[in-house]
């Protein structure tokens, strides 16, 4: 592991200042060398995310909140503690809530229902920084990875799963703000870039939403951080001059629903890692 | 869907949006989804929920996927016409050397900047400008040489402050931000923009 941290920090610049190729065809000399260095470090013994994977299984058997029970009993849709799979049909409709729950609301849930955990310390470290680590990212990796391998399979049958695909694609095209934004504007065209960062195409089922979608979580070099698809598009609302969106609120997850069923059938292959 | 736009202004700008199938019209409730959407901004201040409130084009460019049905294209642009302002003593153009940091600036309006963060158009996000700058966006076309094709002339770069101030008044559902329109530029800042697109000085003219 430390050898390739080392590695890891040699590469971090060269990866900062890339471009992602996913968004542009043919590929300059600089994005095949980025490629190729993006290959090595996927490599779990020099991708800093699979730290957050033993952490997020540390926290997951870890005894907590007023009834000091541990998440195993967790039910995240294929059963109390099954994790083999259950990322890869997330978001998904649960039963005992009624609701559509991607899978940060899910353990958000199992939390204070399972464990009687007081979750705002959880929630004010939703987004790990400098000297602060995020239970949330550390969970997600260690989760998302039990689905590493697998394919991407978000269902959308039951009808609040429907719901949440139709308001999700209408959120996409949502037109808002002082700058007239939706997500449309930067990611419903092939091979658009802004400045010199290639906008990945997410508005229509294809390859670039498979490869965007199954890569996430993902380790953000230049954030040195796990990030997951709710930080993601917080960060794009920030770009899109609106407002932040709430955490856990049902307009990330419906997008999330509507971008995965986009990218159904996408490998899954988690925690990667990225610019 | 095929339609054309004629700007108003002595060089007529033709521009062509084609869409290669009509976008069907959405079935999912508005309702429902102002509700989802209130609900996910629930947090926010009550000053950026007014800022995420949709105007009519907003609406509509929204509803129909950016693709507007030819019987709302003439009604959208004169809409969007009718609210251009110029400066009034007819001067559209400003300091080219301020329009460049506006240009080459991506901060400004978004809720990690602080009150004081200095704001831009970000059109290097979007366009390439100066042959000299080598990182830009392609969401929109490359403006170098842009008031030298023009040669310079006024109606040129009247046409290009209107475009800044409110490029829907000529391309409906423009993915390029309504500047001025929306408040987020001022006169003076659009006319130096303006400069840096048809002063000769300017380096989108070398
Ligand atoms: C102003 C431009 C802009 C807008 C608007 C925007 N994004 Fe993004 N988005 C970006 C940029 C830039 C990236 C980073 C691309 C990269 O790193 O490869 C990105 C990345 C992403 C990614 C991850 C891509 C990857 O390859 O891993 C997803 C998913 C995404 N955006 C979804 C959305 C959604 C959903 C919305 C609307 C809520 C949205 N974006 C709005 C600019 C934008
Ligand atoms: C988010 C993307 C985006 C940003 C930011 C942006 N534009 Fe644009 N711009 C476009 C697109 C797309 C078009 C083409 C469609 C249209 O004409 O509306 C365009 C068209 C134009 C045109 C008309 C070009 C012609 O054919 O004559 C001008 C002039 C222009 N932009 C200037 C600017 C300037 C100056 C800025 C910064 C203050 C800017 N743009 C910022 C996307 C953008």
């Amino acid at each position: 592991m430390r050898g390739g941290r080392a590695v890891l920090v040699g590469l971090a610049a060269v990866v900062v200042c890339s471009v992602t190729a996913s968004a542009q065809a043919p590929l300059t000399d600089s994005e095949k060398e980025i490629e190729k260095y993006r290959e090595m470090i996927s490599d779990p013994m020099s991708n800093p995310g699979f730290l957050n994977v033993d952490r997020g299984e540390a926290l997951w058997k870890l005894k907590r909140g007023a009834k000091d029970v541990t998440l195993e009993q967790c039910d995240l849709g294929e059963g109390a503690g099954k994790l083999d799979g259950a990322y890869a049909k997330l978001p998904r409709h649960f039963k005992d809530t009624d609701k559509v729950m991607d899978l940060e609301q899910r353990l958000h849930w199992c939390m204070q229902n399972l464990q009687g955990l007081d979750t705002a310390d959880v929630v004010k470290r939703k987004f790990g920084g400098p000297g602060r680590t995020s239970d949330m990212e550390d969970l997600v990796a260690f989760i998302a990875n039990k689905s590493s391998g697998m394919k991407l399979a978000t269902p959308v049958q039951h009808p609040k799963e429907k719901e949440m695909y139709e308001v999700g694609e209408a959120m996409f095209y949502r037109r808002g703000g002082q700058w007239d934004f939706s997500c449309a504007t930067c990611h419903s065209e092939d091979g658009k870039r802004i400045r010199l960062q290639g906008l990945p195409n997410l508005g229509k089922p294809g390859k670039q939403v498979q490869e965007t979608m199954g890569s996430w979580p993902t380790y953000r070099v230049s954030q040195s951080n796990v990030r997951t698809m709710q930080h993601r598009l917080w960060d794009c609302y920030r770009q899109m001059r609106w407002p932040a969106p709430d955490y856990l609120s049902d307009g990330l997850t419906a997008l999330t629903v509507y971008l995965n069923k986009n990218a159904e059938g996408a490998d899954i292959q988690v925690p990667s890692i990225k610019r | 869907m095929n339609y054309l736009v004629l700007a108003a202004g002595a060089t007529a700008l033709v521009m062509v949006a084609t869409s290669s199938f009509a976008q069907q019209k959405p079935q999912v409730d508005a309702a429902l989804v102002d509700r989802y959407v209130a609900a996910t901004f629930k947090g926010a201040s009550d000053e950026w929920k007014k800022r995420i409130e949709q105007d009519a084009s907003q609406k509509l460019c929204s509803q129909y996927r950016n693709e507007l049905p030819a019987g709302e294209v003439q009604s959208s642009l004169a809409r969007e016409k009718a609210a251009l302002k110029f400066p009034a003593d007819g001067k559209v153009i400003g300091d080219w050397k301020k329009g460049q940091q506006f240009a080459q600036r991506g901060t400004g309006g978004q809720f990690s900047d602080g009150p004081s963060t200095p704001k831009g158009g970000n059109c290097y996000a979007c366009h390439q400008l100066s042959s000299a700058e080598l990182s830009y966006g392609t969401m929109g076309p490359s403006l170098t040489e842009y008031g030298k094709i023009r040669k310079f002339s006024a109606a040129g770069a009247k046409d290009a402050y209107a475009k800044i101030y409110n490029a829907q008044a000529l391309f409906p559902c423009s993915n390029m931000p309504r500047f001025g329109h929306n408040g987020f530029l001022n006169e003076q800042e659009i006319m130096d923009v303006v400069a840096y697109l048809f002063d000769p000085e300017s380096p989108v003219n070398k």
